[in-house]
């Protein structure tokens, strides 16, 4: 995964889709939304921090390899 | 006059003012008509793209389909964040290609990878046939509002015919810059309208957003999850991916990141623009609001779902402000949506088969086709009634279509050919027009399948009838013309 942050990135698809997949269901509310809803927004916010995650971690090889 | 209508007058004003004054001091040549010279920072290029994504799909759209459907509108959160994360690894090799090459649009990246004028306008025919279902979504949701602002006094038909003219009028004196500008002012309103309306109107009736959505599920069970055929969770996880894949492959979407100034511009909206995603969720909000405020509305009309209950809930003009952002939603799309296919037509089409022809010709041309395009757009707007949201998802079955080519040439060594390209296109298109014409889904075409693979939205079937073409095709042609390939046959 060091060697190729770009891995990460496969992270959020199996996230955000697997909550719907394994349980379809209106409870247990999450964030005040039904399950699924408020499942892909917790997903939202986890891609976002995983893609500046990736970004931090590629530039910083490009930086140690110059 | 309604004082509703009077904002919307208002904020097209304003639109056509902007769009006047960013041109100024810039010569409209196509590069400058279409891509703004390549100079656009990062905040532009946002804007841009987000220009794309706010449009009245989510304005109406996002609202009339979790009114009318439930869980499946769920899609419209998800299927944005992972576009993103694919843009990430795409576009800057996209961006870095078109500015080596001084490409201006998307078919000139097919015909340039693959070394192919066919593949070129082939690719334009495509994107060209998708932009039309995407326009008469954006003119549907200009009538939705017209009329709704109108209060009833504006019909149907000479609502859009007006949302038309304006988009026309705008296109003509703006072009792209005066479109990153609008694209300011629209996105500050429709993101202010939004949060507002999201966060009010739950508690306005219900007292919290969880109480509402609480009152929903206890009126109709089982409308906040995905049912158990139809639009089940293998038809979610088949939209989400089959959107998320065509995301970027809107011949608008590629023009406006070649705009970019440089390629780590993609990197970091990658990151930021998840975030500015959840907008739709406020909307969605709306939407559910609306199923048990303002019930009744079917089909089409579920299009003005978000409009109904604003005229239910405040003065007119509240409803004009609403409406007024409406708009501008409307008009940075559907002008990118028209420049584009204009352009598509003139540079794409029409040049690459009559070589003579001149620049200013082609620009004169793609200038006549505006309003042409435009007649076509509000004709099925007039006579459709469709859900935006079915809308779109059309235009994306065929747009996806072009991702396996796409990805494919950014390979170094690609094993895929132009016929493999061209019959991979042609194949899964042909699916999507066979598949929407004659009103098949897999469910219906085999009934004998899982339940699984008969609720997979038609895009991603045709999707997958393109991937084995191109395969097949690849194959073939690579080893007719002998290249490097044969070792992986000999293996295979």
């Amino acid at each position: 995964m060091m060697k190729h942050p770009g891995l990460l990135a496969v992270i959020p698809f199996i996230g955000m889709l697997i909550g719907p997949i394994v349980h379809n269901s209106v409870t247990p509310y999450i964030l005040g939304m039904p399950f699924s809803l408020g499942w892909i927004v917790l997903w939202v916010f986890l891609t976002s921090a995983i893609m500046a995650l990736i970004h931090h971690l590629q530039s910083r090889k490009e930086g140690a390899g110059r | 006059m309604s004082i509703a209508l009077l904002l919307l007058a208002l904020a097209a004003l304003v639109a056509l003012g902007l769009g006047v004054s960013a041109r100024s001091g810039h010569e409209m040549g196509l590069q400058q008509w279409t891509v703004a010279g390549r100079g656009l920072g990062t905040l532009f290029v946002f804007l841009l793209l987000a220009g794309e994504i706010y449009t009245t799909f989510t304005f109406l759209g996002a609202a009339g389909y979790a009114y009318g459907f439930g869980a499946p509108c769920y899609y419209i959160v998800a299927y944005g964040t992972l576009a993103y994360v694919i843009s990430y690894f795409i576009l800057p090799p996209v961006w870095t290609y078109a500015r080596e090459h001084n490409l201006v649009s998307q078919p000139d990246f097919f015909a340039h990878k693959y070394k192919s004028k066919p593949l070129g306008i082939f690719v334009a025919l495509v994107g060209i046939v998708a932009l039309i279902p995407y326009l008469v979504l954006q003119f549907v949701g200009l009538g939705v509002i017209v009329e709704a602002a109108s209060y009833g006094s504006i019909h149907k038909t000479a609502s859009v015919l007006i949302g038309a003219a304006v988009v026309v009028l705008y296109v003509i004196t703006s072009g792209v810059r005066g479109t990153a500008w609008t694209a300011v002012v629209k996105d500050v309103m429709i993101l202010s309208v939004a949060a507002f309306l999201g966060f009010y109107l739950p508690i306005h009736y219900y007292g919290s957003i969880t109480h509402m959505f609480e009152a929903v599920d206890k009126a109709r069970p089982g409308f906040l999850a995905f049912a158990a055929s139809g639009q089940s969770v293998s038809w979610f996880v088949s939209t989400v991916l089959l959107t998320a894949l065509g995301f970027f492959m809107w011949p608008q979407a590629m023009g406006a990141c070649y705009t970019a100034r440089n390629a780590d511009v993609f990197r970091k909206n990658a990151i930021v623009l998840p975030l500015y995603q959840l907008v739709m969720l406020f909307i969605i909000f709306v939407g559910f609001t609306a199923f048990l405020q303002v019930p009744g509305l079917k089909g089409g009309a579920t299009n003005s779902a978000l409009l109904k209950i604003v005229v239910a809930s405040f003065p007119p003009a509240v409803v004009g402000i609403v409406g007024a952002a409406g708009v501008l939603t409307a008009l940075v799309p559907g002008s990118l949506i028209i420049m584009s296919a204009a352009t598509l037509c003139a540079r794409n089409v029409v040049a690459p088969l009559w070589p003579q022809i001149s620049d200013e010709t082609t620009v004169l041309l793609a200038k006549i086709l505006v309003p042409v395009i435009a007649l076509i757009g509000a004709g099925f707007a007039i006579a459709g009634n469709s859900t935006i949201v079915a809308l779109l998802l059309m235009g994306y079955s065929f747009v996806t279509q072009l991702f396996p080519a796409l990805v494919s040439s950014l390979l170094p060594n690609s094993p895929v050919t132009k016929w493999g390209a061209f019959a991979g296109i042609a194949a899964g298109v042909a699916t999507v027009v066979y598949l929407s014409l004659a009103h098949q889904t897999m469910g219906t075409l085999f009934p004998a399948l899982p339940e699984m693979v008969r609720d997979l939205n038609v895009g991603i079937v045709a999707l997958i009838v393109n991937l084995i073409a191109l395969g097949i095709v690849s194959a073939l042609t690579a080893r007719r013309s002998g290249v490097a390939l044969r070792d992986e046959h000999g293996q295979a």
